[in-house]
């Protein structure tokens, strides 16, 4: 099915009589490369970068200077590119990835626009705006790729390889958690993501594919200046993806298709139409944007995809990655907070809190609104720092790691309100949870060879789902669930990601009550099986019908630990709870 | 270099620098209220004196037809009595413009007018509509504008530069004029108002309020709709006076607003995108940093500027955690 991208290799044949076409054909095929790699950056990565042109720069003037002034061979300059590109990407993105969203795109307008003015100010270097010229033709397999016929042939099949291997990335670990980074960093983290980390490579990959492309670009025209390289032609390809709809694959192409044909015809219609000579393709790719951003945020694509065939997914069939069954003896402490302490300004949150989770145990977490449980939970599983105390994981020290860095270790956690990815099908989100256990790296998914790994891990992922009730809606997308159903993906996740200490912040709100007797049927047989359940909630029916332990907080400070039975005598925790006087 | 070209690049940062300042001031006044990141910030300083300079040589600028053509869509999305302050608005802008094509006096206050009502309509139009948006949508959109709103300046002004009258003539001592002056006194006038504003009037409160706690501000009666349209407006008026009282020492046209919006950003960087002071004393550094550089490597200091945006970055990165609930 998805081999029929290549297809697109007709496209020369077809317009081989029409030179003028197939230059735009030619055209098309960059531009869509580079629009890919904003399918990346923003369909993907939620990021955006107002750069992609200054990385084709990078990409068109190495390897011009290279063939031009030193006379080496193109594929040197294609290599030097490539190398240039992924140099700029990893200093611009090294130093805001981890920053607020924001900070991304807007240095990279300011570089963009720094670049341009170098290159045409750097003369002796870059010719300026005169550029350079007679760059030597690409010569393959023995053929100078010297006409536009020849060389849309290659640009075509490297746009086709392209797209198979986002395709492979959308639909391998890395495609899930950056989609889910983009929706919920948080809970991507929680299950093992590294933000900075993933997010830089997203910068990276985009940058080498907007620097491929300014390689063929160069190749093609055989001269560069910096024109097509300007903030101006940057927007542009954002424009092309936003407009043909920037998270899916034939969204991008479909942009890239329209604008190619779009900007001739406006670059030949507007000045005739103003009476004048200048870049006014710019007033109509502005208003173009705003258009689509107001009337179709999505895009052109899934408005046309309702016509389209829905394909069926299907169920996998592969068998589960080998699920590592709980070992260890019953009883030993997993978890242990010792001291736990945070300040927000002058509000204390959680004040010296001690308390041990013993394996195979349900401890339930309980206080008023306000006593400081839910800080607790978030200290515990890395989602905020601890001011002072330490945090003990089977025995390792904890304390102030992040979440992605905490999860692979062995502990999971669900969120008070759910963090799931409504785009995404049941399947994929509780897929999710395996990515701590599977291994594929960004070269073996682009290349396609993360199939069976994949395969093992969406069957560990609807094993998961089965064993919270779920498989019926495996393949629906999580926006159809339920707030109950919910709740039950989140654990199903949970189980996909193999973790032994599962931390569930108030599982059971909003669930009807035949859905929470599932839920403690579900969890007690996980105590059974060696699981440790730490659980914070309001429901006390639930609370005391359910936990081994029960530890009572109130104002930052624990007040009680004991059986349900004993806190239920302890007056300071009636006190807490009912006003009586202790 | 000797104390005369010091003081020349001393004065020349100076200069710049209020003019970043305040710029970088509106930029993170919009962002706070809105987390809209006002790239288009440049063309509307440059559409308030070029407008003056149609207006004074008796003609009507294109920028009151594309105030007018947002005014009206504005006027279209708001319902009942709403509609009463765009069209009274776009009324006003137009009888102002036609009596001031005969009074030179009336063509100041038209052409602040004209690009105040024309910020707060692009907001209303082209941002409010996407309310809940990621900053990310915002971004674009505002990158969106940008490009339109430069390509329409081109095609309402042409390509060539304009040099209104200055508003005070002569020199106080080589190097400053009397403009510069002004300049720097109205910087010191706009911050001290600004700082009035949000400390003493209800409404520089709300706005503040608005800016800290969206959904807390909505609770105690502040529309952030409103306070959206007020924060366009303290920006739109605060750009306008800049470009017009810039534009007679730097010759005005329409692609200079870019660059002097961009620095206001760097600048606004430095402060995080957070501090009115430390984005104020950021855009004094910029603008040391250009002058200087200018004297060095004048080919490239615009190319320079950016490289402050390295330091900057790399201590908020360290600051920073990547994972945010």
């Amino acid at each position: 099915m998805r081999y029929g991208w290549f297809l697109l290799l007709l496209l020369p044949f077809l317009l081989a009589p029409f030179p003028f076409y197939l230059t735009l054909l030619n055209f098309f095929a960059l531009s869509g490369l580079v629009a890919l790699s904003l399918y990346v950056l923003t369909g993907l990565a939620g990021m955006t970068s107002f750069a992609q042109a200054a990385f084709m720069g990078m990409g068109a003037y190495a390897t011009a200077l290279l063939t031009v002034k030193a006379g080496l061979s193109p594929w040197f300059g294609l290599a030097a590119g490539l190398a240039l590109s992924l140099l700029l990407a990893l200093v611009l993105g090294g130093l805001t990835v981890r920053l607020k969203g924001h900070f991304l795109p807007l240095s990279t307008i300011a570089w963009q626009v720094a670049l341009y003015i170098l290159a045409g100010n750097l003369v002796g270097l870059t010719g300026g705006h005169t550029g350079l010229t007679d760059l030597p033709p690409l010569v393959l397999l023995g053929f100078p790729l010297d006409n536009a016929f020849r060389y849309g042939l290659l640009s075509l099949l490297v746009l086709v390889l392209a797209v198979l291997a986002l395709h492979n990335l959308r639909f391998s670990r890395l495609g899930r958690a950056l989609l889910a980074l983009r929706g919920d960093a948080l809970a991507a983290a929680s299950f093992g993501v590294d933000p900075a980390a993933l997010r830089l490579k997203a910068f990276l990959l985009a940058g080498a594919m907007a620097g491929l492309a300014g390689f063929l670009y160069a190749h093609f025209l055989r001269f560069v200046n910096p024109t097509p390289f300007s903030l101006e032609a940057s927007i542009k390809y954002l424009v092309m993806a936003v407009a043909g709809g920037v998270g899916t694959i034939p969204g991008v192409l479909l942009g890239a298709a329209l604008f190619t044909g779009l900007e001739d015809w406006l670059k030949d219609l507007l000045p005739l139409l103003l009476g004048r000579q200048g870049n006014y393709e710019t007033i109509a790719y502005g208003l173009v944007l705003a258009g689509i951003l107001l009337l179709a945020p999505q895009g052109l694509f899934p408005l046309l995809a309702r016509f389209l065939p829905r394909k069926e997914g299907s169920l996998p069939r592969a068998e589960p990655l080998p699920l590592p069954a709980p070992s260890g003896a019953r009883g030993e402490v997993v978890l242990e907070a010792q001291g736990l302490r945070k300040a927000f300004g002058g509000l204390l949150a959680v004040n010296g809190v001690f308390f041990a989770l013993r394996r195979g145990e349900i401890l339930a977490l309980i206080g008023p609104n306000g006593a400081g449980k839910s800080t607790t939970f978030n200290l515990l599983t890395g989602a905020i720092p601890p001011d002072g105390g330490r945090v003990f994981l089977f025995g390792k020290e904890i304390t102030g790691l992040p979440p992605h860095r905490i999860h692979p270790l062995g502990l999971g956690r669900t969120f008070q309100h759910p963090h799931l990815f409504p785009e995404l099908s049941v399947l994929e989100n509780a897929a999710l949870g395996t990515y701590a256990r599977t291994r594929a790296g960004f070269s073996r998914v682009l290349l396609g060879l993360h199939g069976e790994e994949e395969a093992r891990a969406l069957a560990t992922a609807y094993r998961a789902l089965k064993r919270v009730g779920l498989e019926g809606l495996a393949l629906e997308p999580a926006a159809r669930l339920t707030a109950g159903q919910q709740r039950l993906l989140e654990i199903a996740r949970l189980l996909a990601s193999g973790a032994e200490v599962l931390l569930l912040d108030e599982p059971a709100a909003g669930l009807r009550a035949g859905e929470k007797r599932e839920l403690a049927r579900l969890l007690k047989a996980l105590a059974r099986e060696g699981y440790t359940v730490l659980i914070v909630d309001h429901d006390m029916d639930l609370i005391m019908g359910l936990a081994d332990r029960v530890v009572v907080m109130n104002y930052g400070e624990k007040i009680a630990e004991g059986t349900p039975e004993e806190v239920q005598r302890n007056p300071l925790v009636r006190a807490a709870y009912l006003g009586e006087a202790a | 270099m000797d104390a005369t070209i010091l003081g020349f690049l001393l004065l020349d940062a100076l200069q710049n620098g209020v003019i970043y300042g305040l710029l970088a001031v509106a930029m993170v006044l919009v962002f706070a209220v809105t987390r809209v990141i006002l790239v288009p910030i440049g063309e509307l300083m440059m559409f308030a004196p070029l407008s003056l300079v149609w207006l004074q040589g008796g003609k009507l600028p294109g920028t009151l037809g594309l105030a007018l053509a947002l005014g009206a869509l504005w006027a279209l999305l708001e319902r009942g009595r709403g509609r009463g302050l765009p069209l009274l608005g776009g009324v006003g802008l137009l009888l102002l413009f036609l009596l001031a094509r005969g009074s030179p006096a009336l063509a100041y206050p038209a052409a602040i007018f004209l690009v105040v009502y024309l910020g707060v309509a692009s907001y209303r139009v082209f941002f409010q509509p996407l309310r809940e948006a990621t900053v990310l949508a915002y971004l674009i959109m505002a990158v969106g504008l940008h490009v339109a709103y430069q390509g329409l300046g081109l095609v309402f002004f042409g390509p060539e530069q304009y040099r209104p009258e200055p508003l005070l003539s002569g020199e106080v001592l080589a190097g400053l004029s009397w403009q510069g002056v002004l300049v720097l006194l109205f910087a010191l006038l706009a911050v001290g108002g600004l700082y009035l504003f949000f400390r003493l009037s209800l409404f520089g409160k709300a706005l503040l309020a608005a800016a800290e706690n969206r959904l807390g501000a909505r609770l105690c009666g502040i529309r952030p709709e409103e306070a959206g349209m007020v924060a366009f407006a303290i920006a739109s008026l605060l750009a306008a006076l800049a470009g017009l009282l810039l534009a007679p020492l730097i010759n005005a046209a329409y692609f200079m607003g870019f660059m002097l919006g961009l620095k206001g950003f760097v600048a606004a960087i430095l402060g995080g995108l957070l501090s009115y002071p430390v984005a104020f004393l950021g855009a004094l550094l910029v603008g040391l940093f250009e002058s200087f550089t200018s004297f060095y490597a004048s080919a490239y200091k615009e190319a320079l500027v950016f490289l402050l945006l390295v330091p900057a970055l790399f201590f908020q990165s360290l600051r920073a955690r990547a994972v945010e609930e």
